[in-house]
C-alpha cells in the first residue's frame, strides 16, 4: 500500500524552482531513499512533507488523505542541520519535544527511559546539551525523532557525525523501526548507505525526478554487463594472449603475483572462461552491477548536459 | 497540554530559572528603596558630624549671628589672628575657620573658610546666608528703611491649579509630581519593551543560530512559537514587574516599621524633606498636609491600569517586531540594519516625552500619545495630568490593531526567516516573503 503519495508538487522561490511537477509514491513499510545533488530540492520535500512549507500547486497525501494538521504528529523528522537547546537539561528536553508532539509526559518519560537504556546514555539524563559532545548530542537527537512512534520517520542525513560503532548501531536501530512498521524517508549523499538500508530511490535534479525504483532494478537496469574473472596461472603471457582473442577486455594484476583479473562487458563469456581454464585455475566470476554512487553520477551528469 | 501552552512554559520557566533573572529581580527593589530611603535617612539624622566652626571677624559685623545647632557650634576667636587659627583647624581643634577680613569704609562682602576636608554644602550655604542677610539689613538701615518692615512685607503666594471637569468638579493638580511620575512612567515602558523585546529577539536568533528551529516548526507551527514565545517573555516581564512593586513595597514598609514611621504621611515628608534638603528647612504643618493632597491627588488605580495596558499592547507590538528581526538575522553582530527602524520610533517617543511633559494636551502631544509606536510612551507620560477616556480607549484600540496587523507581518516574514541561512537580506526581499504561501 502507498504511505505517502506526493502528486505534481510544484514549489517556486522567488529566483528559482525548488520542485518542478515532483511526484513520488513511497510504498508503506519501506526504507526510501531520496537523492540528489546538493540544491536539487530533497530539503524542500522534506519541509513541504513537514508542513513547514505549502507547496504552490500539486497534493501530498498521506495514507490516501490530504496533507494536514493531524499527519504532524505522525511524522518524525531529523533534520540534516540539527539542535537543540544548549543550555537546557537532556531529560527536560527531549520530554518537551516529545510534548510538542502529542505525548504525555508520562508516558515520554517511560519512552524515553527505554530508548535512553538502549543507547546506553541513561547517565546524560540531567547534564545540559552544551556538555556533550557533538556524537552524544546527535544520539540525543535522534532519540526525540523517534519518540513519539511516528507511521513516518525523515531522516536528512542520520549517519553524519557518528562513529562506525555508533552509526552501526543507529543503522540497526533504522531497521528494526521499520520492521516494526515505520515508513522511513532517507535523504542522503552517502551512497553506501544507500544501498545497504533503501529499499526503493528517487533521484531529484533540478527539482524533477529523474529515476525511480528499486534499488536492485535499476541497478540491474543500469546494467552495463561488466563481468569480471580472476585467473591463476604462473604464465602471465599465456593469459595476455588469450585476452587479445577479445575486444572491450581490460586485463589487470591483482596483489597476488600469479593472480589475473580481467574485466569484460559481456553478459555470457563462456568463451573466454573455456579457454581460460585449459591454461589455469578460474579463482572467481562474478557480475559486477554499477554501484548507486557510478549511476548518481552518470544520470546526474548526462541530465545535467542535456539540458 | 496544547502546544502553544507548552512552548509559554518553557519560554517562561527557563527564563524565571535564569540566575541573572534572579538578580534582577531582588536588586532592583533593593536600589529603588535606596533611592528613596538612603535620602530619608540622611534628611532624618541631617548630618552626622557635629562641626566645629572657629569664627576670626575682624570686620566686627558678623559676630554672634551665627547660631549654633545641633550639627554645628560657632566659636568666636576674637583678636587671634587667623593664622594661628588656621593651625588649630589643621591640628584638629577646630573643624573649620571662617575669617571675614577687616574693612576700612565698606561692609565687608568677602569672607574665606579654611577646612582640611571638603566643606559641607548645607554650611556653605548657611554661612552665605548668614552674612547676606546680615548685609542686606545693614544696606536697609543706610538707607533708612527698618528691616522689620521688610520681613513684614515679605509674602509667600500660593498658587493652586484647579483641573475642572465639564460636570464641575474641581481637583488640584500638582504639576511637579506629574513631570515625574510622566516622565518615570514613560522610562519604565520604554526600558521594558527594550528589554523585553530584546529577549525576544535573542531568544529567535538563538534558536535559529542553534538550529533546533527546524525540529520545533516540523512539530508546531511556526506561529505558535513565535506567539509562544512572545508571550512566555511577556509574563516573564510580568512577574518581574510584580515582584519588583511586592519587594520594593516590602522593604519600604519594613523599612518604616524599623525607623518607627508607620505614619505614611510622615514617611512622604522625609522623602520631600530628602528631595529639597538644600533648603534645609523643617518641614512645616502645611508641607504634610501638602502632601497628603499631592498623594491624593494621585489617581492609582487610573495609572495602574492604563499603565498595564499600554505596556503589555505595547509590549506585544514591538515583540513581534523584534521577533521579526530575530528571524532574519543569522548571528548577533548584523542585527543593527534591522533593529534600527525598530528603534527609532521609541527613541522618538522619549524623547518628545519632554516636550509632551510640558504641553501634555497639546496637538503634537494627542497625536503622539494615538500613533501605535510610539503611543505606549506617550500616553503614559499625559496619563498623569489626565486624559479624556475616548482618547484612552482610541489609543489602545489603535494599538491593538496595529498589533494585529503587525503579527500577520511579522509571522510570514518570521517563517520563511527562520529556515533562511547565509544569505544577504534587502528590505526588497523580505516585503516578498509577504506574499509566500
Amino acid at each position: 500500500m502507498t504511505k505517502i503519495t506526493v502528486n505534481e508538487v510544484t514549489k517556486k522561490y522567488a529566483d528559482h524552482t525548488a520542485l518542478d511537477r515532483m511526484s513520488i509514491d513511497i510504498p508503506e513499510q519501506c526504507i526510501y531513499g531520496l537523492l540528489g545533488p546538493n540544491g536539487a530540492g530533497k530539503t524542500t520535500l522534506i519541509r513541504i512533507l513537514n508542513q513547514i512549507t505549502a507547496p504552490d500547486s500539486g497534493e501530498v497525501r498521506i495514507n490516501g488523505e490530504a496533507l494536514c494538521q493531524k499527519h504532524i504528529a505522525r511524522i518524525g523528522y531529523l533534520p540534516e542541520e540539527r539542535g537543540l537547546y544548549k543550555k537546557m537539561k537532556v531529560g527536560e528536553q527531549a520530554i518537551y519535544l516529545a510534548e510538542l508532539k502529542g505525548i504525555k509526559k508520562a508516558e515520554a518519560q517511560k519512552r524515553l527511559k527505554a530508548w535512553f537504556d538502549k543507547f546506553e546514555i541513561s547517565g546524560w539524563w540531567d547534564k545540559k546539551v552544551e556538555e556533550l559532545s557533538k556524537g552524544m548530542q546527535q544520539k540525543v537527537q535522534f532519540v526525540t525523532t523517534v519518540i513519539h512512534e511516528p507511521e513516518i520517520l525523515i531522516f536528512d542525513e542520520p549517519f553524519s557525525g557518528f562513529d562506525p560503532i555508533n552509526a552501526n548501531l543507529l543503522k540497526e536501530a533504522i531497521l528494526e523501526l521499520r520492521d516494526k512498521g515505520a515508513t522511513i524517508l532517507l535523504s542522503t549523499h552517502n551512497m553506501a548507505s544507500v544501498e545497504e538500508l533503501c529499499d526503493s530511490i528517487t533521484l531529484i535534479n533540478h527539482g524533477k525526478s529523474i529515476l525511480q525504483g528499486k534499488v536492485g532494478d535499476i541497478k540491474r537496469q543500469h546494467d552495463t554487463h561488466q563481468r569480471e574473472i580472476v585467473v591463476r596461472c604462473d604464465d602471465f603471457g599465456k593469459v595476455m594472449a588469450v585476452a587479445d582473442t577479445y575486444n572491450n577486455i581490460k586485463v589487470e594484476s591483482t596483489d597476488l603475483p600469479d593472480e589475473t583479473r580481467l574485466t569484460v562487458f559481456d553478459d555470457s563469456p563462456n568463451d573466454l572462461i573455456h579457454q581460460l581454464l585449459q591454461i589455469g585455475q578460474l579463482v572467481s566470476y562474478k557480475e559486477v552491477l554499477p554501484s548507486m554512487s557510478d549511476i548518481f553520477i552518470n544520470e546526474v551528469q548526462s541530465q545535467n548536459q542535456a539540458s | 497540554m496544547n502546544k502553544i501552552g507548552l512552548i509559554i512554559k518553557r519560554e517562561y520557566m527557563t527564563r524565571v530559572r535564569k540566575r541573572s533573572f534572579l538578580i534582577l529581580t531582588f536588586l532592583g527593589p533593593i536600589v529603588m528603596a535606596a533611592i528613596y530611603i538612603i535620602p530619608i535617612m540622611l534628611a532624618l539624622h541631617g548630618g552626622n558630624d557635629h562641626m566645629r566652626v572657629a569664627v576670626v571677624d575682624e570686620s566686627h559685623w558678623f559676630e554672634n549671628r551665627f547660631q549654633d545647632t545641633k550639627d554645628h557650634t560657632f566659636v568666636l576667636m576674637p583678636g587671634q589672628p587667623i593664622d594661628s587659627v588656621k593651625n588649630l583647624v589643621k591640628s584638629g581643634v577646630f573643624d573649620m575657620a571662617l575669617y571675614v577680613p577687616p574693612t576700612q569704609l565698606n561692609i565687608p562682602s568677602n569672607a574665606v573658610v579654611y577646612s582640611i576636608r571638603q566643606v559641607p554644602m548645607e554650611m556653605e550655604t548657611y554661612i552665605s546666608s548668614v552674612m547676606q542677610k546680615e548685609i542686606e539689613d545693614q544696606k536697609l538701615m543706610a538707607k533708612g528703611v527698618d528691616p522689620e518692615i521688610v520681613s513684614a512685607v515679605k509674602t509667600k503666594v500660593n498658587l493652586s491649579i484647579m483641573r475642572m471637569d465639564d460636570k464641575g468638579n474641581e481637583k488640584e493638580t500638582f504639576t511637579k509630581v506629574q513631570f515625574f511620575l510622566g516622565i518615570g512612567l514613560a522610562m519604565m515602558v520604554y526600558m521594558f519593551i527594550l528589554f523585553f523585546g530584546g529577549q525576544v529577539m535573542q531568544g529567535v536568533s538563538e534558536e535559529k543560530t542553534n538550529r533546533i528551529i527546524e525540529v520545533i516548526v516540523s512539530s508546531v507551527k511556526p506561529f505558535q512559537l513565535m506567539m509562544g514565545k512572545i508571550i512566555g517573555v511577556s509574563l516573564v516581564a510580568l512577574t518581574q514587574f510584580v515582584l519588583w512593586v511586592l519587594l520594593t513595597g516590602g522593604l519600604y514598609l519594613g523599612f518604616s516599621a524599623h525607623m518607627g514611621l508607620s505614619n505614611p504621611e510622615l514617611l512622604s515628608q522625609g522623602t520631600v524633606m530628602a528631595q529639597e534638603i538644600t533648603a534645609n528647612d523643617a518641614m512645616s504643618n502645611e508641607g504634610v498636609q501638602n502632601i497628603v493632597q499631592i498623594v491624593q491627588s494621585i489617581d492609582f488605580g487610573t495609572i495602574i491600569c492604563s499603565f498595564l495596558i499600554f505596556f503589555i499592547l505595547g509590549y506585544l507590538l514591538y515583540a513581534t517586531l523584534y521577533a521579526a528581526v530575530g528571524s532574519l538575522v543569522d548571528n548577533n553582530t548584523d542585527s543593527q540594519q534591522f533593529t534600527l527602524p525598530i528603534t527609532v520610533p521609541l527613541i522618538v517617543a522619549i524623547i518628545t516625552s519632554f516636550y509632551i511633559v510640558n504641553n501634555p494636551d497639546s496637538g503634537l502631544s494627542v497625536w503622539l500619545s494615538m500613533i501605535p509606536f510610539t503611543s505606549p510612551i506617550s500616553m503614559m507620560v499625559r496619563i498623569p495630568f489626565g486624559v479624556p477616556i475616548w482618547q484612552v480607549v482610541l489609543s489602545a484600540v489603535l494599538l491593538a490593531g496595529t498589533f494585529v496587523l503587525m503579527t500577520w507581518m511579522a509571522a510570514k516574514i518570521y517563517r520563511t526567516g527562520i529556515l533562511m541561512y547565509g544569505k544577504k537580506l534587502s528590505y526588497k526581499e523580505i516585503f516578498k516573503w509577504l506574499k509566500y504561501k
